[in-house]
């Protein structure tokens, strides 16, 4: 699994850092960004699917 | 006081502050998603409602056709002065781009996670000291006495002002969103916060510290410092927005653990659910309704908006939504799909948020590891505050 983060959608809720601080890293601003190239550890595959549907902003998409 | 006839059809002459909608406006929007997802009021000017999850987030990334050049959800009825200290609003919340996009920037880091980290020891200290002031009478107004004592303690800290005037600073922002519809009493708050700010201003200008007014005042924006009225009203907001937004939040959530025993005791033993619990409570109980001003004639799903009329961004709503939030009006501590909207939605997220997550948290745990039973206790009053800001003012509980 890959997830990635739309910036120009973003809007800093830091909903996805606060469920996954393992995948998101969050700027001075509240932006996130995803850790690395986005890919997900199997056992984080969990967390990046709740991340993804609780962003407010549908900012955070799972890269096919 | 305007009007207070009775809402008859709340498709065409809603009302906000009809006590109705205070008691239970979940049945009212409820009934308008079905009927007439975008509601009509003439009542202080001509006003829209949405309902629909839709449409509040789509209005709140319009901001072409809606402006936040005006967000009471009660017009001010006052006299607004010639020259007003207020020139520019109070950035960034009452002001699109461009001035929005660098007044937010000015303000952010100061609620990033990590500056956010810092201040939980002391609001965790101040959560600890109330309890121990009523836990021994065995009741207490977990409104009055505890949730509206948090917020403005913490603000008053980051801001660099005296928290001994706490209770000060709380009478204002209740006149200014609590009693908007009485214009002497919203006067007497912005008044007095105005006035309050200037001097606190002018002191840090012959003695700048590191609070963030002082941080406010010295700030260049393209190599200029800027305006100092823009330092005043962006500090008058930043108390304003963070004092009965999450004291609204704090209160309601302590209702719903006194009258849901099942979750109450749920939090108390699964530290796992907190992180989807905190965000389920402020779903559910969303405090805060903004406006928008409607920036040109236009249709919008069929409504015939004019230029100047207001839309009420109506976030508590939102977050109701059948469509979006399975059984919305049931509380799921652990529901996992929660693109919930208490926060706003598009480029006036709420500054605060980090913070008010915090404060949400840190008030809450200490509250039920020294109370971990309570109910209301029954026979004293027990009222909600509605309008701009939804929340109980008085919650009276008992525990053993
Ligand atoms: C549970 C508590 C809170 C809730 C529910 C809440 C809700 C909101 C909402 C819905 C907005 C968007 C307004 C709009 O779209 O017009 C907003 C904006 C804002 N809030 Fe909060 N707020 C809370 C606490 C705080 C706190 C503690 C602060 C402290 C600094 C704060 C500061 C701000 C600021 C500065 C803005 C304006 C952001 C902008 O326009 O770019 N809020 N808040
Ligand atoms: S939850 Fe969405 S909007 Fe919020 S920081 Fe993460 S990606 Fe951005």
């Amino acid at each position: 699994m890959r997830i990635k983060i739309d910036p120009d959608k973003c809007q800093g809720h830091a909903r996805c850092y606060a469920l996954a601080p393992e995948l998101f890293s969050v700027d001075d601003y509240g932006y996130s960004s995803v850790i690395g190239d986005g890919e997900v550890p199997k056992e984080l595959e969990e967390k990046a699917k709740l991340a993804i549907d609780n962003c407010p902003e549908f900012a955070i998409s799972e890269v096919e | 006081m305007s009007e207070s006839r009775p809402v008859q059809d709340w498709k065409t002459d809603f009302d906000v502050l009809d006590s109705q909608y205070i008691a239970d406006p979940f049945s009212i929007w409820d009934e308008l998603r079905g009927s007439c997802p975008i509601a009509h009021t003439d009542r202080r000017g001509s006003t829209w409602l949405p309902t629909t999850y839709e449409d509040v987030t789509k209005i709140a990334h319009d901001i072409e056709r809606f402006s936040s050049t005006e967000i009471s959800v009660i017009p001010f009825e006052g006299v607004v002065p010639e020259d007003p200290v207020l020139l520019y609003g109070v950035p960034p919340i009452s002001a699109d781009p461009p001035l929005h996009t660098w007044t937010r920037r000015l303000l952010l880091p100061w609620f990033s996670h990590k500056n956010v980290d810092a201040y939980e020891e002391m609001t965790r200290e101040l959560c600890k000291s109330l309890i121990k002031s009523f836990i021994e009478s065995g009741r207490a107004d977990a409104a009055a006495d505890y949730a509206q004592q948090i917020p403005v303690r913490v603000i008053a800290h980051i801001l660099g002002v005296p928290s001994e005037m706490a209770d000060t600073f709380t009478e204002w922002v209740r006149d200014v969103l609590e009693f908007a519809d009485d214009p002497e009493r919203r006067m007497k708050g912005i008044e007095g916060l105005i006035i309050f700010f200037i001097e606190e201003l002018e002191k840090r200008q012959s003695n700048p510290g590191t609070d963030l007014l002082s941080v406010l005042l010295q700030s260049e924006v393209e190599g200029e410092v800027i305006d100092a009225r823009i330092a005043l009203g962006t500090a008058a907001l930043v108390l304003i927005a963070g004092v009965d937004t999450t004291w609204s939040a704090i209160g309601s959530s302590l209702w719903h653990l006194a009258t849901h025993p099942d979750d109450r005791k749920r939090m108390v033993q699964d530290k796992e659910v907190w992180p989807l619990a905190i965000e389920e409570l402020l779903r559910a109980y969303s405090p805060v309704t903004m406006a928008r001003v409607v920036t040109e004639d236009t249709e919008y799903e069929g409504c015939p908006m004019k230029k100047g009329d207001k839309v009420l961004m109506n976030f508590p709503a939102a977050n109701r939504d059948p469509k979006v939030f399975e059984n919305p009006d049931q509380v799921i501590l652990d529901r996992a799909k929660n693109r919930h909207v208490a926060f706003g939605s598009g480029i006036h997220r709420c500054a605060g948020s980090n913070l008010a997550r915090m404060e949400l948290r840190v008030a809450l745990e200490e509250w039920l590891s020294a109370i971990p039973d309570f109910s209301i206790e029954e026979g004293k009053e027990l009222t909600w505050a509605g309008g701009q800001v939804r929340g109980p003012r008085q919650l009276p509980v008992i525990f053993k």
